[in-house]
């Protein structure tokens, strides 16, 4: 059941990132999702040096649905048919490690042998649904009836994330003594940086009594620690190492992070100040010689400032339970010049809710020397982890060296 | 009409969302190892065994987490309430996650004693907690 301390076979590292697009991001684009993603799409393949007729395999999360307004408006099929892609593999769903499975999946097809150049991408359009008078990511408003895990939370009224969530979050500052000041240095990190990208969604200044006088949600969680909804798709190339046209700018997989030893609900993983985080980022590091003080920028999950505090602990920046003197270095400690590089895009807090696929994307975009104003200088190896409660994947990117 | 999601009743779980009918907290037990699990399942997850089924338990717990909702997620939905992970005294490795009644925000704490009440909803029954009494 365990993690061997060193596998024999590494197969992720046969997989490179070929190539990067990313629509616009924003509220309320008015687009459609399937508009959005052929953006995203025909960026990605012309950024890798290729051409629709070389992409042989598809891979998105979670496929299309429509249970949640907006969350997945397009799925593999329709991109698939848009494009005409004659593909050798492909594969949408929900069901795997966090946001990532996608990526993961394509990598393992990729380093399989089943396919060549596989197009992953993922798609929300949240934001246009909400205007549109359907509220976004609450389980249960449809008044249909709720079965599997969330039958268990949401007749109780624990209806949201922000709930499930600010139940582990009470139970970490009962046992640990964390602060709210210390989820804001979080949501104040991921603002700063926002204003250094032009393609975030909230980019004005947000101080510490901005965080602690916004209202509160669901206690400890307030206003800032929530994720903006967005409109906005990202994807990008997974080739076969040996067959990607341009090796000067491929991001190279060092390791991946797919663990679930815990259990699949949210209130029932048995130390409850941790999360899957934790299983995954054990078994990635278990793939790499590379330590956590060889990172040199960091994209975890802040779809709640919470979960960010997790993958930070989970992935080794600091021991267990010590968030909070970690956080109390604020901007020497997470900011762009500082000893972590946290979020450099903004975040989900302030870049927009792409669902775990921004921090992907400016991770490519960190290890290629591509960001401009808020470029980590020298920054070679790159963390990404997606995910929360009983969801999460993470991987090791390098640049190629 | 007040917002009230409602569960979908299967054979497996009709035990555990009907049983406040009679004011029973049922929860799925192992008859050979008698490890208590949740949710219900047709195997034991201790031993693997499939001779399992609901038992009553005792309907004290204690509360492991908790928040205070204060969103109005629906337009129906009456604000603040506080929701809870609790650990079942028969055995704290079993959690439920629910909502406290007749307890203030300010009253609920992590390791505060619970007992089970019961509110009716449509055709099932919500294990709602609400603190113990001081004696
Ligand atoms: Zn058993």
């Amino acid at each position: 059941m365990s993690i061997p301390a060193r596998p024999p076979v590494i197969g992720e590292r046969n997989a490179v990132i070929s190539g990067i697009g990313q629509s616009p991001v924003g509220r309320r684009l008015g687009r459609t999702g399937i508009s959005l993603t052929v953006e995203a799409a025909l960026a990605a393949i012309a950024d890798a040096g290729l051409t629709r007729d070389d992409i042989d395999g598809v891979a998105s999360y979670p496929g299309a649905m429509d249970s949640s307004p907006g969350m997945s408006p397009t799925g593999v099929p329709e991109l698939k048919d848009a494009l005409r892609l004659k593909v050798n593999w492909f594969h949408g769903g929900a069901e795997g490690p966090a946001q990532l499975g996608a990526l993961f999946n394509a990598i393992a097809a990729v380093s399989a042998g089943l396919a060549n150049h596989v197009l992953v991408f993922r798609t929300v359009t949240e934001s246009s649904a909400q205007t549109a008078g359907r509220r976004a990511s609450v389980v249960g408003s449809g008044g249909s009836r709720i079965g599997g895990a969330m039958q268990y939370l949401v007749p109780f009224h624990a209806v949201s994330a922000a709930n499930w969530v600010g139940m582990y979050a009470q139970r970490y500052m009962h046992q640990y003594g964390l602060q709210r000041e210390h989820l804001g240095q979080i949501a104040l990190n991921a603002r700063r940086h926002a204003g250094l990208n032009p393609r975030a969604i909230f980019r004005d200044p947000l101080t510490m009594d901005d965080y602690l006088n916004a209202r509160l949600v669901s206690w400890p969680l307030g206003l800032y620690d929530c994720d903006i909804p967005c409109d906005g798709s990202v994807a990008v190339i997974v080739s076969r190492a040996d067959a990607a046209p341009d090796l000067k700018q491929v991001v190279r997989v060092e390791a991946i992070g797919s663990a679930l030893h815990g259990r699949d609900s949210w209130d029932q993983r048995a130390d409850l100040t941790t999360m899957a985080s934790h299983d995954a980022a054990k078994m990635m590091w278990a793939r790499t010689d590379l330590k956590p003080t060889d990172v040199d920028s960091a994209h975890l999950y802040d779809g709640f400032s919470y979960l960010c505090l997790q993958w930070l602990e989970a992935l080794g920046f600091f021991p267990k339970g010590e968030a909070a003197g970690f956080l109390d270095g604020g901007e020497a400690r997470i900011g762009l010049g500082g000893e972590l590089p946290l979020n450099t895009n903004g975040g989900q807090l302030s870049g927009g809710r792409m669902h775990g696929y921004g921090y992907l994307h400016e991770a490519c975009v960190q290890l290629r020397g591509e960001g401009g104003d808020r470029q980590v200088q020298g920054a070679e190896v790159s963390v990404v982890g997606a995910g929360g409660g009983p969801l999460g994947g993470c991987l090791l990117l390098t640049k190629d060296r | 009409m007040t917002f009230q999601p409602l569960p979908t009743v299967t054979d497996d779980t009709a035990p555990f969302w009907e049983g406040g009918a009679v004011g029973e907290l049922r929860i799925n037990r192992c008859r050979d190892c008698r490890t208590w699990f949740h949710p219900p399942a047709p195997v034991c997850p201790a031993c693997i065994s499939i001779n399992v089924g609901p038992e009553v338990a005792s309907g004290r717990a204690t509360v492991a987490a908790y928040t205070i909702n204060v969103q109005p997620w629906a337009p129906d939905m009456e604000v603040p309430y506080v929701l809870a992970y609790v650990e079942l005294d028969d055995d704290p490795s079993v959690r439920l996650t629910t909502r406290l009644v007749d307890c203030a925000p300010d009253q609920v704490a992590v390791g505060m004693p619970v007992e089970v009440t019961f509110q009716a909803a449509a055709d099932i029954w919500l294990p709602l907690f609400r603190p113990v009494k001081d004696h």
